[in-house]
């Protein structure tokens, strides 16, 4: 940032933290930008004369006679048609060098979409994965979840559903992303082509984890831009958020405040909500789907941050090996996808809801079958036959390796029924019996 | 002279302003930056130092903004024309805003000061008054919207005058009473009352005596809410407390429902907006939309204003109670409000309670569900504000504060369970976990004796024994095995499966299931009650959960089929036939 005429540099800084930094300076807005010793710094709290501002990098290295530079505007990011294609860093500033992207200077974290506004969401995205597609559908304007181990293929997954999107435009959002991941998605999208649709803000492991907190807030402006200026379809991938919530406890910490459960701030659900709420259908036809990543540890979900975070998406994906046949799984139960019930049935074919819930149904009996085997208990026939379609269900349907369209979804599991069971075990309605039933 | 002060600190939503003179507390403000102003309501008070919090984003507020001290709390306008709007926190119809984007400090009419109404007169000159006594009537979409004394007028009145039928705009003077010094005071169709303050302009509040009918089987049978009563249904993500909650604004039995959507998701608000224009309540032949009011904040809006939704909510649903009309107000969720007083308790720096909740919270939280409630108003009319509200707990755990306050405030237990959502069993409120008071209330059982069938409570009691022992047989079975006990077992366990299977489960995304009238609920529920009465024989355990899987498969059926139609009554002989053979 070059220093423009009449403006006022401070060089005495009163208070120093591992984040951040107190002087005396009038005249400065809440939220504005600032440079400290050539950081970048953004304004966190102003009492009286006295400024806090949170410096993104980390303060290492400044000192008390630090040049301090406000900048008088808050975080802004450069938006026009020439991000497609190119990585930022978590400021909006190339990667790799390159030129910068010129274009109309927009606020990131701006204001919310009247929810009056808002379309209800009705088009589905397929992905060609059952353990999606069929059991829990994705719609645009869709904020939905992968919770995943951190040894879970959680990327591999979601970059293949982004580019089965068929979204206009796909916005990476990369925080805390290891380099190499970093370079698997970026060669995934080049290797597919797809490398004039994607818009990457990233912000490594190598990076202070500070910075990743700007990351969604930077992607979220650019998805507005293409969704809202271009009515085009955006999805937008973001991973980790677990590691965004650590920064955010970072910086509540550095700022004393009282934590809450698992020590993060009592604010993490509203910091969450604003980013996922970005996820909008809109009116002109453009929409922002987001698609997250939430590892977890352990499996647990009551975590702090998976916790707040399914309170706020419209469902979760969650990833499992299945031992049975050594694939990894969408988990049919604890997954769930809140905005199928709009096109399930209504985009698809009408024995869609039906034919899930049975799957579903016999897949938990094969569970309980599987339950009695371990405890050393005899089988009913019945007990065998869930276990035998257990198999199936898992290896032609719910592996994450299947790719294959939901009316091809539907009938395998009519095949599926007829092979393993009688149509009173499967209790569907006797309409749709009659018409699918696969004899 | 108004109050005037300047910012001197900022932190996040809360911004301290130095005023110049007398500051109270709850006392609304407005912060100017630039050109928008935007409202904020004064927490706490330091010497001449006031801590406000801010409804809206304070990004660029700079110290010396100039602050103006309004002189009055937070207020509702309430007035005819209030049904079918949209709402946010602080009572700006969302419709009229322009953009797609709220922009910062947009403010709108809460109701239409142009909008021409019928006005009829109920009272007459010479009249004795009190506030919320009815001077006149409009009708408002289908009701009849009584016109009252404004609340905060506390003294009886003589009525000198009250216009004549005719068409009135809201801020038209449609009476003059005089108080007891001979002044003389004109009344509009509009008034404003603090939202944070009870309306308690009746004659008394008695225990409710009447059930409020929902369609939901597991509710109205099981676990019944009394009108004017208070439940709350708290549940981990994915329990399916939304669609609960939506089942029962569609389906419920009163005359206004207003529904806080607080801090959730805008998705969910937006079903409700498409929805409900569209949906017709079968009770009265109107769309739903006619008789639901918005209070819409959701998880992106303003902090501040979320915690000020349910309490706009609540004072709407006092106004229409007021006139004597049956009021339901559902809030989504309470967590998240209670939430909103942590983040603000928190950057007040006070010391935390437990998860770092305010210390009152557990006070907070029952003032506000006190003041739901039958009423009988001075006129001899009963009225009645029924709360329902969710609760989302950290981790579905149901220790946690804002479960455990909310148990100590509220009549009816729904709890979701993590295991029901799971296994698909919806709605997953938990048969043996919830409770409702009311079914101890000897009014309520009399209500239920007159017009369900004598003897209905015991009958409820008799079910949540079959379900309790059945749950207890199937540990039995789980422990030891299929073979490891007697067919007794499996026995009782089905015939728990039979209720929970057929009366308990309920298709929300059915259009027949959804919706179950308490005639339906009656007679299916007594169906089940009488098979599981039965003595059977089974020559073993196949053969029991054979049976049992067949006949619940055919009460599904029937369940889906219209009530009484042929298709009904078929599956009903079948079932009889079913049993019949069994038995005999």
């Amino acid at each position: 940032m070059t220093t423009r005429a009449f403006q006022k540099i401070y060089t005495k800084i009163d208070n120093i933290t591992k984040a951040t930094v107190t002087l005396r300076a009038s005249g400065v807005g809440n939220d504005e930008l600032a440079t400290v010793g050539g950081k970048l710094a953004q304004v966190v709290k102003i009492m009286g004369e006295n400024v806090t501002l949170q410096v993104f990098a980390g303060t290492e290295g400044i000192a008390t006679d630090s040049e301090v530079i406000f900048h008088g505007e808050p975080p802004k990011l450069k938006v026009s048609d020439n991000l497609a294609g190119r990585f930022f860093n978590a400021y909006g500033e190339p990667l790799e060098g390159g030129e910068a992207v010129e274009g109309e200077a927009r606020e990131i974290g701006g204001p919310t979409v009247n929810p009056f506004k808002r379309i209800q969401p009705s088009e589905l995205i397929a992905t060609g994965i059952a353990g999606i597609d069929l059991n829990n559908t994705i719609v645009t304007g869709q904020k939905i979840p992968f919770f995943a181990d951190p040894d879970q293929p959680y990327n591999a997954v979601m970059a293949n559903v982004a580019l089965r999107a068929k979204a206009d435009k796909i916005i990476l959002g990369g925080m805390g992303l290891t380099n190499d991941d970093f370079l698997y998605f970026k060669s995934v999208f080049e290797n597919a082509g797809a490398l004039d649709r994607i818009v990457s803000f990233v912000n490594t492991t190598e990076n202070p984890p500070v910075e990743r907190l700007l990351v969604p807030d930077m992607a979220l402006t650019a998805a507005e831009y293409f969704a809202v200026d271009k009515g085009e379809k955006v999805l937008v991938l973001l991973t980790d958020m677990t590691l965004y919530a650590d920064a955010l406890a970072i910086v509540s910490n550095r700022m004393d405040q009282i934590p809450s459960k698992d020590s993060m701030p009592g604010s993490l659900y509203s910091d969450l909500a604003k980013i996922y709420e970005k996820a909008v259908q809109l009116p002109n036809g453009g929409s922002i789907t987001i698609i997250a990543v939430t590892t977890l540890s352990g499996g647990d979900i009551t975590h702090a941050i998976p916790d707040n975070t399914g309170y706020i998406t419209e469902g979760q994906l969650f990833l499992r090996n299945d031992s049975d046949t050594g694939k990894v799984i969408v988990d049919p139960f604890r997954s769930l996808s809140r905005l199928k019930q709009l096109v399930i049935g209504k985009k698809t074919r009408e024995d869609h809801p039906q034919v899930m819930n049975a799957c579903v149904r016999l897949y938990a009996d094969a569970a309980n079958a599987k339950t009695k085997l371990e405890n050393g208990f005899d089988l009913s026939d019945y007990d065998e036959r869930t276990l035998k379609f257990a198999h199936d269900y898992s290896e032609k349907l719910l592996a994450i390796d299947v790719n294959i369209d939901i009316t091809a979804m539907l009938d395998t599991a009519w095949t599926l029924f007829a092979e393993y069971f009688s149509r009173e075990e499967v209790a569907i309605k006797e309409e749709l019996i009659k018409k699918y039933w696969k004899a | 002279m108004k109050t005037t002060g300047r910012v001197n600190g900022i932190i996040s939503n809360i911004v301290i302003v130095k005023a110049d003179g007398a500051v109270g507390q709850n006392e609304i403000c407005y912060v100017h930056t630039g050109d928008t102003k935007m409202m904020a309501e004064v927490i706490k008070v330091v010497g001449d130092a006031a801590y406000v919090q801010v409804f809206d984003s304070t990004r660029g507020l700079k110290i010396g903004d100039r602050v103006e001290f309004e002189g009055h709390m937070l207020e509702a306008t309430l007035a005819p024309g209030l049904l079918s709007r949209n709402y946010d926190g602080l009572q700006n119809d969302l419709e009229k805003m322009d953009g797609l984007f709220i922009a910062r400090g947009s403010m709108t009419e809460p109701v239409d000061f142009g909008a021409q109404w019928e006005f009829e007169p109920l009272a007459k000159a010479g009249d004795k008054v009190s506030a919320a006594s009815w001077l006149g009537q409009v009708k408002e979409q289908w009701l009849t919207h009584k016109i009252m004394v404004p609340f905060t007028m506390t003294d009886t009145y003589t009525v000198k005058s009250v216009a004549q039928a005719g068409t009135y705009k809201i801020t038209d003077t449609i009476a003059v009473v005089t108080d007891a010094e001979g002044r003389d005071h004109d009344i509009t169709m509009v008034q404003k009352w603090p939202v944070k303050q009870a309306v308690r302009c009746y004659a008394e509040k008695p225990r409710p005596a009447r059930v409020m009918e929902t369609g939901v089987r597991a509710i109205d049978t099981f676990n019944p809410m009394a009108e004017g009563g208070t439940g709350f249904i708290p549940g981990p993500f994915g329990a399916g407390k939304t669609v609960l909650q939506h089942a029962i604004s569609k389906q419920a039995d009163a005359d206004v429902i207003i529904m806080v959507a607080c801090g959730e998701r805008a998705n969910e608000v937006v079903e409700i907006f498409k929805e409900f224009p569209e949906l017709v309540d079968p009770r009265t032949g109107h769309k739903l939309m006619e008789r639901t009011i918005i209070i819409c904040n959701t998880s992106n809006m303003p902090v501040a204003a979320r915690e000020a939704s349910v309490y706009t909510g609540m004072t709407i649903g006092e106004y229409y109670r007021a006139m004597g009309l049956k009021v339901l107000v559902m809030a989504d969720s309470t967590s998240r409000w209670a939430q909103a007083l942590r983040e603000m308790s928190n950057r007040l720096e006070e010391l935390p309670g437990q998860d770092a909740f305010p210390m009152d919270l557990s006070a907070i939280i029952s003032n506000f569900y006190s003041r739901a409630g039958l009423v009988k108003l001075n006129n001899g009319e009963t009225g009645s504000v029924t709360f329902l509200g969710t609760v989302s707990p950290a981790g579905g755990n149901l220790k946690e504060p804002v479960t455990e306050s909310t148990k100590k405030a509220a009549r009816c237990f729904y709890a979701l369970s993590q295991g029901r959502a799971d296994s698909k069993r919806y709605p997953a409120i938990d048969p043996l976990e919830s409770y409702s008071k009311y079914l101890e209330y000897p009014e309520i059982a009399e209500y239920l004796d007159d017009h369900i069938g004598k003897g209905w409570v015991e009958k409820v009691y008799a079910g949540k024994t079959i379900v309790q022992r059945g749950k207890e047989a199937n540990d039995q079975i789980n422990i030891l095995g299929d073979d490891g006990v007697p067919v007794e077992y499996h026995e009782r366990f089905w015939k728990s499966e039979l209720i929970d299977f057929v009366i308990l489960q309920q298709d929300a995304f059915d259009d027949i299931d959804a919706n179950c009238p308490i005639e339906r609920q009656q007679m299916m529920y007594e169906t089940v009650l009488n098979i599981c009465r039965k003595e059977f024989s089974f020559a073993d355990f196949e053969e029991c959960s054979q049976f049992f899987k067949g006949l619940i498969n055919l009460f599904r059926q029937m369940n889906y089929a219209q009530w009484q139609s042929e298709k009904f009554n078929d599956y009903r002989k079948q079932i009889e036939q079913y049993v019949l053979a069994k038995t005999e």
